[in-house]
């Protein structure tokens, strides 16, 4: 229950009290609150917890901090070649 | 999917471990606070492929560990009454309370339903005026946002038959007990990603000087763990102990204010019993004043609960790193997850039950 899943946020819906999307998580799809993201757009991926999106997935840094991990791993494998 | 499989992939995986071996000169403890993290680990391998000077112990972070039996046996309590609809996450209903668990209640009758998240217990409410609807709220950081919007919600809505039965803890305080403890070991902390995601991490910096002890902020994939053992190895190696950011694709330093606010209208600090641990000081919220019609505790008599822990049980000193699984004499013999002496024997995210699943210390 505590574990947070990543997931796109397919479809918004502002008609009813709370603020509710459509959140596709790699093919199964799931209703899930975004009162908490009021700046999530269609398109986005958000952790959701027990049906609450709680944070934006960001994917510039995600792409960054992947380049830094393949920098490391790359400075060893050419360290180790000497 | 996108943010997943790269942080699955086994090759950038082990090159992370490969440096950590490169970087690791002496012996270290790290503990990864939460539990969702402990099973990630040691499903996947990471405690046996780091190198050994590397030792792991398994934090408190198991919602469903913690809950203090007290509360277990007021919800048994509150569930078997005949007008109640009581509902809860799915992993506490096979959570040993002194003498039942929810299940039991279930198959004696009780209205017990499994909900997905807590708008659906208010949803329950609205559909069913004549009943009394319970949802047991509990949980770290993580679970708080979505608790303290249903009770808002029912409070809007004019839900009357809604309420919650609290067991909410939180984080920091427990970094304190433990770091505070005498017998502590934990040299440097894997924090736990999703509770900082809401709350952020500026309640850390603290704490880490205060006990000269390195953290990193750390995800749930293979690869956000072992970059999380990676930036506490580094600090320990040269003596720095600052707050490093190891999963930033999720997590800011101010977290999520929104569900912060919201929180902070529904919740307030109180101290709050640990399973198997005792009480914490300031660890827990409850809801506040204002929001006693929704407090299950006030609406249901439930005060005079003596309860009755199983004597062979080490939950405790497990979750607060002082021991491991396999160190209990019952685990595996009497323990297993279909007949669980200890709450970590039942949940997705128990050391017990990860350590039993994936073969450690079980001959
Ligand atoms: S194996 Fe069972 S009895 Fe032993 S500590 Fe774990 S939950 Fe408790």
């Amino acid at each position: 229950m505590c574990l947070g899943v990543p997931g796109k946020i397919i479809e918004i819906d502002d008609s009813k009290e709370l603020r509710m999307a459509k959140i596709d998580f790699g093919g199964i799809v799931r209703e899930a609150c975004l009162e908490y993201l009021p700046e999530a757009k269609v398109g986005d991926y958000t952790i959701i917890h027990v049906g609450f999106a709680l944070s934006l997935l960001s994917e510039e840094e995600a792409m960054e901090s992947l380049a830094m991990i393949r920098e490391i791993i790359n400075l060893e494998e050419e360290l180790g070649e000497e | 999917m996108k943010y997943i499989s790269e942080y699955r992939n086994a090759d950038l995986v082990r090159g992370v471990i490969d440096e950590i071996a490169r970087t690791v000169t002496r012996d270290w403890v790290l503990m990864e606070i939460c539990g969702g993290q402990t099973h990630a680990i040691v499903r996947h391998g990471i405690d046996q492929l780091l190198p050994e000077e590397i030792e792991l112990v398994h934090g408190p972070g198991c919602p469903v560990c913690v809950t203090p039996l007290e509360q277990i046996d007021r919800a048994l309590a509150i569930a078997a009454k005949p007008d109640v609809i009581f509902c809860s996450y799915g992993d506490m209903l096979r959570v040993p309370g002194s003498s039942d668990d929810l299940f039991s209640i279930r198959a004696a009758g009780g209205d017990v339903r499994v909900i997905y998240s807590p708008l659906d217990a208010v949803k329950i409410a609205q559909e069913n005026p004549d009943k009394e609807v319970v949802f047991f709220a509990i949980g770290f950081e993580t679970t708080a946002p979505a608790n303290v919007m249903s009770v808002m919600q029912a409070k809007m809505l004019g839900v009357r038959n809604y309420s919650i039965l609290v067991s909410h803890v939180r984080v920091p305080p427990a970094t304190h007990a433990i770091l505070g403890s005498p017998e502590n070991r934990v040299q440097g902390f894997l924090l736990a990603g999703h509770v900082c995601a809401v709350m952020g991490y500026w309640e850390y910096p603290d704490i880490a000087k205060k006990y000269d002890v390195p953290m990193a902020i750390t995800g749930f994939e293979p690869l956000d763990i072992v970059q999380g053992i990676l930036a506490n190895v580094q600090q320990l190696e040269a003596g720095r102990t600052d707050i490093e950011n190891a999963y930033p694709r999720a997590v800011t330093f101010e977290g999520n204010k929104a569900a912060q606010n919201m929180i902070a209208k529904v919740f307030r600090e109180c101290d709050r019993k640990w399973r198997g641990i005792g009480t914490i000081p300031t660890s827990g919220w409850e809801l506040r004043p204002e929001f006693d019609a929704f407090n299950a505790e006030k609406r249901f008599d439930v005060d005079a609960i003596t309860t009755d822990e199983s004597p062979l049980c080490i939950a405790g000193e497990i979750l607060q790193g002082l021991k491991k699984p396999h160190d209990c004499v019952a685990f595996g013999k009497e323990c297993m997850p279909e007949n669980p002496l200890g709450a970590t024997m039942v949940s997705t995210e128990g050391a017990c039950a990860a350590y039993y699943k994936y073969g450690r210390g079980v001959e």
